[in-house]
């Protein structure tokens, strides 16, 4: 699925990430992460984000992460918000067990 | 009916949904119970935010060691249904349910958070009930309330609200709400649920706060609920047992474990009988010593 618009959830205070998830030009999910920690968790960062594109089946997206130091769950919560928003759907619950 | 595991609530901790840091900071402080917030401290354009972030906080990082409830959005605000989706899925101890005032909304959302158990494969019945009453139907209802539904553990009292509702004035002296936390207490005490005080909120305040927690535990409240972390400590301190208290609730559990050991139907102690809320009462009691490092 390629995104019409752009979603932005979080914010940059302390143990937060703002993403921003938005349409790409080009193919496939483009990755783009400032933090201070990507040396270390950068990988496990991507692997969430790829994780919640495949959640909702978004295929072409350019998704931006402004971390700040973000636990893995605080950084799946603001994917989804974003992408929900992105998308203009609400949260799918009935997926969640 | 499922069996309820006595818990302490001497103290509840507010948690914006909003703000990652202080749920996490929250889990180090001395309260007993977090309430993650989805009402009133976050903004209408950040409820869906707030849902999601408080979900995968309790599922993925859940504090070890305290009650955790959700507060979700009005019952008839256009986020309950979602709402209820989220928290029910996230596993919480509680549901915290704002400005409650009939028995028949308590059967609604017990009804809904049923369907959701069910379809998520959650032991159905096994996420309690807390119910703010803020408002004087909801004092006048008290009782039918807290009796609604085997879900229902607790009674909070929200004295903001309460007292706009009476069109009072709010003051730090508490005579505009003194009538309500009897009632609600009298109620929660007939039902057989626990009292939860109002919020104290002038959190700059730690005298008048003393001098309110002093009247929440001589009117018989369980707990009260907080809105900083520095009033967590000075509530629970009001909560300690006394050796009196303590050496009571040893009996009663000694008079129920005997009543087990000789398979009698009804167990009496001092001449009176022993019901299941005196039994709980005690184990919160002897909770409550241990919280406070008194060796029982």
């Amino acid at each position: 699925m390629r995104l019409e618009n752009t979603g932005i959830a979080g914010t940059l205070e302390s143990s937060d990430v703002m993403v921003t998830v938005s349409p790409n030009p080009s193919s496939g999910i483009d990755i783009q992460i400032d933090s201070a920690v990507s040396a270390q968790y950068g990988d496990e960062m991507r692997e969430t984000v790829q994780a919640v594109m495949r959640e909702f089946d978004i295929t072409d997206a350019v998704v931006q992460l402004q971390d700040k130091g973000a636990l893995d769950c605080v950084i799946r919560a603001r994917c989804e918000t974003a992408a929900c928003r992105a998308l203009g759907v609400g949260f799918n619950w009935k997926g969640e067990k | 009916m499922m069996e309820r595991k006595p818990s302490l609530k001497r103290t509840s901790l507010y948690v914006s949904g909003t703000s990652p840091v202080n749920m996490i900071q929250a889990g180090f402080y001395n309260e007993d119970c977090m309430v993650f917030d989805m009402e009133d401290s976050v903004p209408l354009a950040e409820k869906d935010a707030a849902r999601l972030l408080i979900y995968h906080m309790i599922r993925d990082h859940r504090p070890a060691g305290k009650y955790i409830i959700i507060r979700v959005n009005g019952i008839y605000s256009e986020y309950i249904d979602e709402d209820l989706e989220a928290a029910v899925r996230a596993k919480p101890d509680a549901i915290r349910i704002p400005k409650v005032e009939y028995a028949n909304e308590v059967k609604m959302i017990d009804e809904k958070i049923t369907a959701i158990e069910k379809e998520a494969g959650i032991e159905e019945g096994s996420i309690e009930l807390w119910c703010n009453i803020e408002s004087y139907l909801g004092v006048l209802n008290a009782y039918e309330i807290a009796s609604a539904s085997p879900r229902v553990v607790a009674l909070a009292l929200g004295a903001e609200d309460f007292t706009a509702s009476m069109k009072a004035q709010r003051t730090k002296g508490g005579q505009e709400i003194f009538y309500a936390r009897n009632a609600v207490l009298m109620a929660c005490r007939k039902a057989g649920v626990e009292a939860v005080d109002a919020v104290f909120s002038d959190i700059n305040d730690l005298e008048g706060l003393k001098a309110d927690t002093t009247l929440t535990k001589n009117l018989g409240f369980d707990g009260k609920t907080v809105v900083h972390p520095r009033q967590i400590d000075v509530v629970n301190s009001f909560f300690t047992p006394s050796a009196k208290e303590i050496k009571y609730a040893q009996r009663v559990l000694e008079a129920v474990e005997e009543g087990k050991r000789l398979k009698k139907g009804a167990v009496t102690l001092d001449g009176g009988m022993i019901d299941k809320p005196m039994e709980l009462r005690a184990y919160t009691t002897l909770a409550q010593a241990r919280a406070a490092g008194i060796n029982v």
